[in-house]
């Protein structure tokens, strides 16, 4: 104990604010000295780069340590450690905390980022001098603006006076591991888009994009874009098994947020493969990766101005709002006044027919951008609606459902064609060729969906799922010459099968597993009764008798335990425990769902209200068909994302160990 | 294939492709979207029958009324007000933790011709002392609370400010 009051005296807020100041001075020299010195051509002002992104890194993780010494010593005296942790508050939430809060979270953006620009440095060494001096003072210029912003209109070491005994605890709804973990892992993905657009700007100061910039670029959107992925299903998963209402995605614009980088950094991902290997999309690519980081930070920052008014309200203050607000005109205005001044230095690429690789990679960006465009509009109508028109209106999941979900379709339907098409110039014959059975399957899909399941983008969607997971199957059989080459021959194939392209497989499947488990869930089956202890419901074919309620008490609340038996006929196949958690100090009701899987469905049961007048209680029951399988699609899409970022040729080429970059990107949580 | 063929391919492909998300888009605007209405707005310029929309207001204090018998789904009704007309709102289901007597309320459905709101989903997802911003505009727009003037009346006040309570049910 005295060690942890030794540690925060040495790590004092005060030491964390002049770190954080300090990070700001070496991030406005890591900015000015190296652009500066690219464009005078001064090798030594573009040299001082690379050690100024590790200054500001490890200036800013004294500043963070100082954060979370301040939160494990209970020094209350901080004010952000008073609002938001309380003695009673276990380590880990302690620690996990630290981010939990506006102040926290914007420490821990900013330390991102600035491990972002040291992994450039670290990985970016054989770069070319100016490429690299310009990619890091343009994180470099990023990071100031965030880490202003931090210091002078959000500082987390704001002190409190008279220090109180005891913080205010912390939102029980808070202490859970999967969103203790989901912030660093979401904020990753969407800083992890800062370096790709730090290569655009840098490209269209250089004036110049060529196959080498593609190399360069697309190991960094694809580890973001995983890790934006891993974020996104985490999120998913929590608001499905925690706030217990039975559905996993709201349409909510903190969720649309983290959807739309996701699906521009879906299209610059498959762009930058055509900028590699054909030299083509140039100037799409640019702006897409320019697009792509002005959707994370306009999604996670406008989010937080107030000016999208949303349930996740943890940090509206319109004075920030405004400093904001700056800020992204500043960095997104500026990219694309750059890119319009500096465009016309890029050259068109090659030519290559409609019906070809490069011709399916461009459908891709095309469906992705249409639906990113529409998820944008139904998101952004609302908030402009009421501003302009004075309208309080509200866009949900079925303006969602009837606009983005339909657009999807036929991006499914080609992604299993795509990876099979050559470059340039494809012919239609041998791919069906390679695709028969799977057409086959996706047939027998449809022919099956179409009696199990009602609706018909369900049925639509679950015959292109098994379409995609069949096609993403299929191109690694023909790859490996499976069947038409003596096994021995198959295996050896497969054994040299590059990463990339076995990644790229299972992020597919992964996408078609993602939809079958969305398609499980719309057949989902729900009912929501009031029982008397003893009696039962039918639902989904099963009886769920609810045996007992009895008190529990925690460490810091009560608890109400309801036992409930799920039988088919008579035999019992679940137990469930749903209960409630009454938080005494916190005035909070927390309901603790209980979730029964295996992995073809899920028993999902919540406890109601318990009305003693009668002694009935309230219990709302589904049953979830492939649930699972929509965190487990969005885990595959991560793993091939990190699989092809540990591919030889992304090691050997340019850039040379650039995939590692991805790794040290990681901080601790990822191990959760 | 020529480069003229080329941008022409790519010019319909994008074409096509924004084409359909603009028409898809422009008909859920017509269909979709859900109007916040505070009661007095309801009441002066009813909505269509079928369609859905939002209610918000303060829970009127005292007027929560909850029916559940054994192996039927529970339901409650309860009114709504915005400090000038009050709307009785039936729902079946599971209110949320911190739905309360006097604090704000947002109610998802539709109005029935006998006057009374149906709604299917019920939203207090606000901590306690939080006001949804349409909550509070609609306070504001109907000339109960003055955000110059500090912060919204304390919850149970709107009850006395509410003209005639029972108008409408």
């Amino acid at each position: 104990m005295h060690g942890t009051v030794l540690l925060s005296l040495i790590l004092s807020p005060e030491l964390g604010r002049f770190a954080l100041a300090f990070a700001c001075c070496l991030a406005g020299a890591q900015t000015v000295l190296p652009l500066w010195g690219a464009w005078r051509g001064r090798t030594a002002l573009m040299a001082s780069a690379r050690p100024l992104a590790w200054g500001q890194f490890a200036a800013l993780l004294l500043s963070f340590c100082c954060l979370a010494a301040a939160s494990v010593a209970n020094d209350f005296s901080v004010r952000n450690i008073a609002e938001n942790s309380a003695v009673a508050k276990p380590l880990l939430y302690k620690l996990t905390g630290i981010w939990g809060n506006h102040e926290g979270s914007i420490l821990l953006w900013a330390l991102i980022l600035a491990l972002c620009g040291v992994a450039v440095a670290r990985f970016g060494r054989n770069l070319p001098g100016s490429l690299l001096a310009r990619v890091l003072g343009v994180l470099g210029g990023t990071a100031l603006g965030f880490e202003l912003f931090c210091l002078l209109t959000s500082d987390p070491f704001d002190r409190l006076w008279p220090a109180p005994p005891d913080g205010q605890g912390m939102n029980p709804l808070l202490q859970d591991p999967g969103l203790a973990f989901h912030p660093p892992i979401l904020y990753t993905g969407y800083v992890g888009f800062a370096v790709p657009f730090a290569f655009a700007v840098a490209a269209l100061l250089e004036g110049r994009v060529d196959a080498a910039w593609g190399r360069w670029v697309r190991p960094w959107t694809v580890a973001a874009w995983s890790f934006l992925s891993c974020g996104i299903a985490l999120g998913s998963w929590w608001s499905y098994y925690v706030l217990g209402w039975g559905g996993y995605w709201f349409w909510d614009p903190v969720e649309n947020a983290s959807l739309l980088p996701w699906l521009t950094g879906t299209a610059l991902l498959h762009s930058a493969i055509v900028v590699e290997k054909r030299e083509a999309l140039k100037i799409w690519c640019v702006l897409l990766a320019i697009g792509t980081f002005s959707l994370s930070l306009s999604g996670t920052f406008l989010v937080r101005s107030g000016i999208l008014n949303s349930v996740h309200s943890f940090a509206n203050d319109p004075t920030r709002g405004v400093f904001i607000l700056g800020l992204l005109a500043l960095l997104i205005g500026g990219a694309l006044l750059l890119f319009g001044l500096r465009v016309h230095l890029l050259q068109a690429g090659g030519l290559f027919a409609p019906f070809s690789r490069e011709g399916g990679l461009v459908l891709n960006n095309i469906l992705l951008c249409s639906i990113c465009a529409v998820v944008l509009t139904g998101t952004m109508y609302p908030p402009f609606a009421a501003l302009l028109l004075g309208q309080a209106i509200s866009v949900g999941k079925p303006f969602f459902d009837s606009t983005a979900v339909p657009m999807a379709m036929p991006l499914l339907a080609t992604m299993a064609i795509g990876p099979m098409l050559p470059w340039k110039r494809a012919r239609l014959t041998p791919v069906l060729q390679r695709l028969w059975w799977a057409s086959l399957l996706a047939l027998l899909a449809w022919a099956v969906a179409a009696f199990g399941v009602s609706g018909t983008l369900p049925v639509l969607a679950a015959g292109f799922a098994v379409w995609v997971i069949a096609g993403a199957v299929a191109d690694l059989a023909s790859r490996i010459l499976l069947f038409r080459a003596p096994l021995r021959d198959s295996a050896a194939r497969a054994r040299h099968l590059s990463r990339a392209v076995l990644g790229a497989a299972i992020a597919h499947a992964g996408v078609g597993v993602t939809v079958l488990g969305l398609v499980g869930m719309s057949q989902a089956q729900h009912a929501i009764v009031s029982v008397h202890p003893g009696d039962g419901v039918d639902l989904a074919g099963m009886r769920w008798t609810l045996r007992s309620v009895r008190d529990a008490d925690g460490p810091n609340y009560h608890a109400h335990v309801a036992t409930i038996d799920v039988t088919r006929n008579g035999r019992l196949i679940a137990e469930l425990h749903p209960s409630r958690r009454v938080f005494p100090l916190q005035h909070q009701t927390t309901t603790e769902v209980a979730i029964r899987t295996d992995l073809v469905s899920d028993l999902y049961a919540v406890l109601g209200d318990e009305h003693e007048a009668d002694g009935t209680v309230v219990l709302r029951l589904h049953r979830n068909p492939l649930a699972p399988w929509i965190w487990l699609g969005g885990l595959l899409m991560a793993i091939g994302g990190f699989l092809s970022l540990s591919d030889r040729r992304v090691r050997v080429g340019a850039p040379m160990r650039a995939r590692r970059g991805a790794v040290p990107a990681v901080p601790a949580p990822a191990a959760e | 294939m020529t480069r003229k063929t080329r941008r022409l391919w790519l010019v319909g492909g994008c074409m096509l492709g924004f084409g359909t998300a603009t028409i898809l888009t422009l008909q859920a605007f017509s269909t979709d979207i859900v109007f916040f209405m505070a009661p007095s707005q309801i009441l002066a310029h009813p909505p269509a029958p079928n369609r859905t929309i939002r209610l918000g207001g303060m829970v009127v204090a005292g007027s929560l009324k909850e029916t559940h018998e054994a192996g039927k789904p529970p339901s409650v009704s309860f009114l709504v007000t915005d400090g000038q007309d009050a709307i009785p709102v039936r729902f079946t289901g599971v209110l949320p933790d911190l739905f309360r007597e006097g604090q704000s309320v947002v109610a998802l459905g539709e109005m029935r011709p006998g006057g009374a709101f149906i709604a299917s989903e019920v939203l207090a997802k606000h901590d306690e002392t939080y006001m949804p911003k349409e909550v509070a505009e609609a306070l504001r727009k109907s000339g109960r609370w003055d955000p110059r003037f500090g912060k919204p009346p304390s919850a149970s006040s709107w009850d006395d400010m509410t003209v005639a309570p029972s108008r409408g049910s």
